[in-house]
């Protein structure tokens, strides 16, 4: 009689072992240098000062002029950002040119990794050493968040040019127009939505971005809230906490119903 | 010639004209008292005092320090970058996953049977959405300033604002990737009588697996830019280090620490396309 | 002369270093200012390659090659471009950006004149729109002036990129498959648009065609091409049936035998 045998189990790679081993001594080698006081956390003392603390919020203070403030902030916040947000898109179709190979390899590797460099660092880290240059106040938050997000968009446009197809751009330069009039009237209008698409997107993480920037000294929002509660000051800065929320969402509503028409157009 | 082009060209009028003109206009009606509020002055930069401090401050950077001790500062204060990441990410992955769960629909068996859930379902599935968008709203460095006044400065504050923040991100796209998927085979063993955890294990995850470690791993990376970030509230890290070579104006110790940064950025970069390949 | 050219061989467009196998091969052609030729030939004989380096689109690999008694690769980049200007290729796929409107992609045409600020401005606001205008109606597309060209048909298209070759100032037309999108009524009407233009301007025009019927029905003079050489290079008297299916026999596998060619040769009824 023969046996039936039951074919082995396949093996799981110990490559696939090691790196989940791997992951695991990350963890827990990093909550363990971390040195979190659990027991401190969550002792009825941690916690009854928490309530206390976060009781503190509220009512939100709604007092007429603070209102004022707070709008005037708002307005900072929002055109920190918008402007930032304008800016990084110009500069970004220009560095995207030579980044997309237009202008030979080397230009493309060097704009790639200036480009690589302004992203990667983040807008806050920027406010802090623009502050020097530009002063206290929100040029130096639409400084930082303007170099920051070109380095994004940027990229973004240069890969976007990139994967297009060069047909009608190669043929306007055959007949003999000049490359950056053939560059405008053949690729930008195939990309000139996927461009905006981005940028709206990206004004959604400014708003939160220039929201912030204020706790270094940057202007809008952020400077009020770290005023407020530095002076210990809940309500208000429940305030200015909802305040952000607010700009928060009306930004991302107005960006979302823009990107909807730019995708059904 | 002119006249007769111009009185031609009114026989084919523009019909985009009038609305790019308005356009136009509107936006520079906006734009104008943007440009007031936020103070935008191009012309301090060039200013003698700001050129000068710029000077000063740039002719620090090189060359950028690099003292024995401090480089064994930037180490510890690198690795400590990492694992507040890491910790906070793990705490928000630990409060996503229930999350998660109360929120998607594909695993409401009430669903199911009518086509509309129960009431208590639906209320309870609304209220974890709810709380994921409180959660990922208030931005981390908000949670970092206040976490910090609560628990003090340090990196547990760091740990707990990405906790946090991180858990409702990572909970919205987790319920999304979920509830995008093949619905048959859940939705199969669910009318079968398997409990809903089972479901999941064995109906949705093993093609929504690759989406969601893709989308952690990204968001690891996120992390750790966000905790250098925070470390400018006293949160730890690179971050706190860098606040204070920059309250000092130290220009080479700034400027070390932008490279490590940068380098660090780049290879949490690579390790997170290297683990989304491996375990995608 | 408009174009001479002399043993002119040129590689394919991927080709490596070194490769032998030439898109044309020791093509010999010469063209009074003035004339309408067209080019026929199976697919892949290299029409598209021809017109390609007619255009002065890319250098020959070997052989001479001169543009209105100018050799353009011994010219500098500059004066090389400038005499692109006086040269206009319209390629087989219209080269229309998608959501691009039609008057601006019509008068794209007009851009080898135009500096640079004009023709920002005419994207802003278009420069001409009644030559635009004009050139679309004599290809009875006046109505969709202002409409974005991905609403276009194909044939529409095809004609669309017509228009802007009345609105180019150019002195010789290189037309790639004009009529390949085109119902027959269409087709023809397209072509004696053409024709009447190059007459006009005195203007060169060579046109490559798949309807062997129409090349013989409108043009003097008939070029046909085959694996990169040139067959035959005669006024249109001399071409015979025997000629025309030398031409096109032995397709290579997976070629179709175009539906178009003169009823001698196809089954017509009989589903393709």
């Amino acid at each position: 009689m023969t046996q039936r045998r039951i074919p082995p189990p396949p093996i799981i790679e110990p490559a696939t072992v090691a790196l989940l081993a791997g992951l695991l001594v990350l963890v827990g080698a990093s909550f363990y240098s971390l040195q979190m006081k659990w027991d401190e956390l969550f002792s009825a003392d941690a916690l009854r000062s928490s309530l206390e603390f976060l009781s503190g919020f509220a009512p939100p203070e709604l007092a007429g002029p603070f209102l004022r403030r707070i709008a005037e902030g708002m307005l900072e916040t929002l055109s920190m950002s918008a402007v930032g947000t304008g800016i990084a898109f110009a500069l970004g179709i220009a560095l995207a040119l030579p980044a997309s190979g237009r202008f030979g390899a080397t230009a493309r590797s060097v704009i790639r990794l200036a480009l690589n460099i302004l992203r990667s660092i983040p807008e806050l880290v920027w406010a802090v050493v623009l502050l020097i240059a530009a002063g206290l106040g929100p040029f130096a938050g639409t400084l930082a968040l303007a170099v920051h997000t070109t380095g994004v968009l940027g990229r973004l446009f240069a890969d976007a040019l990139e994967n297009l197809p060069t047909a009608p751009e190669d043929t306007l330069r055959i007949n003999g127009a000049k490359p950056m009039a053939a560059f405008c009237y053949a690729a930008l209008p195939q990309i000139s939505p996927q461009l905006m698409s981005y940028t709206l997107y990206r004004w959604e993480n400014n708003i939160r971005a220039a929201a912030i920037l204020g706790v270094v000294g940057a202007g809008g929002l952020g400077q009020m809230l770290k005023y407020h509660l530095s002076l210990f000051q809940m309500q208000q800065a429940a305030s200015v906490i909802i305040a952000m929320l607010a700009m928060i969402a009306m930004v991302d509503g107005i960006s979302f119903r823009l990107r909807r028409r730019l995708v059904g157009n | 010639m002119s006249m007769f082009d111009n009185a031609a060209a009114a026989h084919h009028p523009d019909p985009a004209w009038r609305g790019r003109i308005t356009a136009t206009l509107v936006a520079l009606i906006l734009l104008w008292p943007m440009l007031v509020a936020s103070e935008f002055k191009p012309w301090i930069l060039m200013d003698e005092q700001s050129l000068g401090a710029t000077g000063d401050f740039l002719s620090g950077f090189l060359p950028p320090a690099h003292s024995r001790e401090f480089l064994l500062l930037l180490l510890d204060a690198a690795w400590q970058t990492i694992a507040i990441a890491t910790a906070g990410l793990t705490l928000a992955l630990l409060a996503a996953i229930p999350l998660t769960l109360l929120a998607t629909e594909s695993l409401s068996v009430s669903r199911l049977e009518s086509g509309r859930m129960r009431l208590v379902s639906a209320v309870v599935r609304q209220s974890a959405r709810w709380l994921l968008v409180l959660l990922r709203s208030v931005p981390e460095l908000v949670w970092a300033l206040l976490l910090v006044r609560i628990v003090g400065l340090g990196p547990t504050a760091g740990v707990l604002a990405i906790a946090l923040t991180y858990s409702g991100m990572l909970g919205k796209v987790y319920a999304e990737i979920l509830e995008s998927s093949e619905a048959h085979a859940t939705q199969s063993l669910l009318k079968n009588g398997c409990g809903r955890l089972a479901a999941l294990f064995y109906g949705t995850l093993p093609a929504a697996a690759s989406e969601l470690v893709s989308y952690t791993t990204f968001r690891w990376e996120c992390a750790i830019r966000g905790s250098v970030v925070m470390g400018f509230v006293g949160a730890g890290g690179i971050g706190q280090r860098m606040d204070e070579s920059m309250k000092m104006l130290a220009g080479d110790e700034v400027s070390t620490m932008l490279i490590v940064f940068v380098l660090l950025v780049a290879c949490a970069d690579r390790v997170s396309t290297f683990l989304r390949k491996r375990l995608g | 002369m408009s174009f001479v050219l002399r043993g002119v061989s040129v590689r394919h467009a991927s080709a490596e270093r070194g490769d032998s196998c030439h898109a044309l091969n020791d093509v010999g052609l010469a063209v009074e200012q003035g004339e309408q030729i067209a080019l026929i030939g199976p697919s892949g004989a290299g029409k598209t390659t021809l017109l390609h380096t007619l255009a002065c689109a890319h250098p020959q690999a070997f052989g001479e090659f001169s543009v209105f008694g100018v050799s353009p690769w011994k010219l500098s980049h500059a004066e090389r471009h400038a005499l692109r200007a006086r040269l206009f290729l319209a390629p087989q796929t219209p080269p229309l950006p998608p959501r691009q409107r039609v008057v601006t992609a019509v008068l794209a045409g007009c851009l080898p004149q135009w500096s640079l600020w004009q023709a920002i401005a005419s994207l802003i606001r278009p420069g001409n729109p009644d030559a635009a205008y004009d050139a679309l109606a004599r290809f009875d597309l006046q109505d969709k002036l202002y409409a974005r060209v991905d609403c276009l048909s194909g044939g529409e298209r095809q004609r669309c990129g017509m228009a802007r070759l009345l609105v180019s100032k150019a002195d010789a037309f290189l037309v790639d498959e004009p009529l390949s999108a085109l119902d027959p009524t269409l087709a023809r009407q397209t072509l004696i648009t053409l024709q009447q233009e190059a007459t006009s301007r005195n203007a060169t025009l060579i046109c490559s065609l798949h309807q062997v019927e129409l090349a013989l029905s409108h043009f003097p003079r008939i070029v046909g091409l085959r694996d990169g050489r040139i067959v035959f290079d005669v006024p249109r008297a001399k071409v015979t049936e025997a000629m025309i299916e030398e031409l096109y026999r032995n397709a290579k596998h997976g070629e179709q035998i175009d539906p178009v060619v003169p009823p001698a040769r196809s089954c017509i009824g009989a589903s393709c």
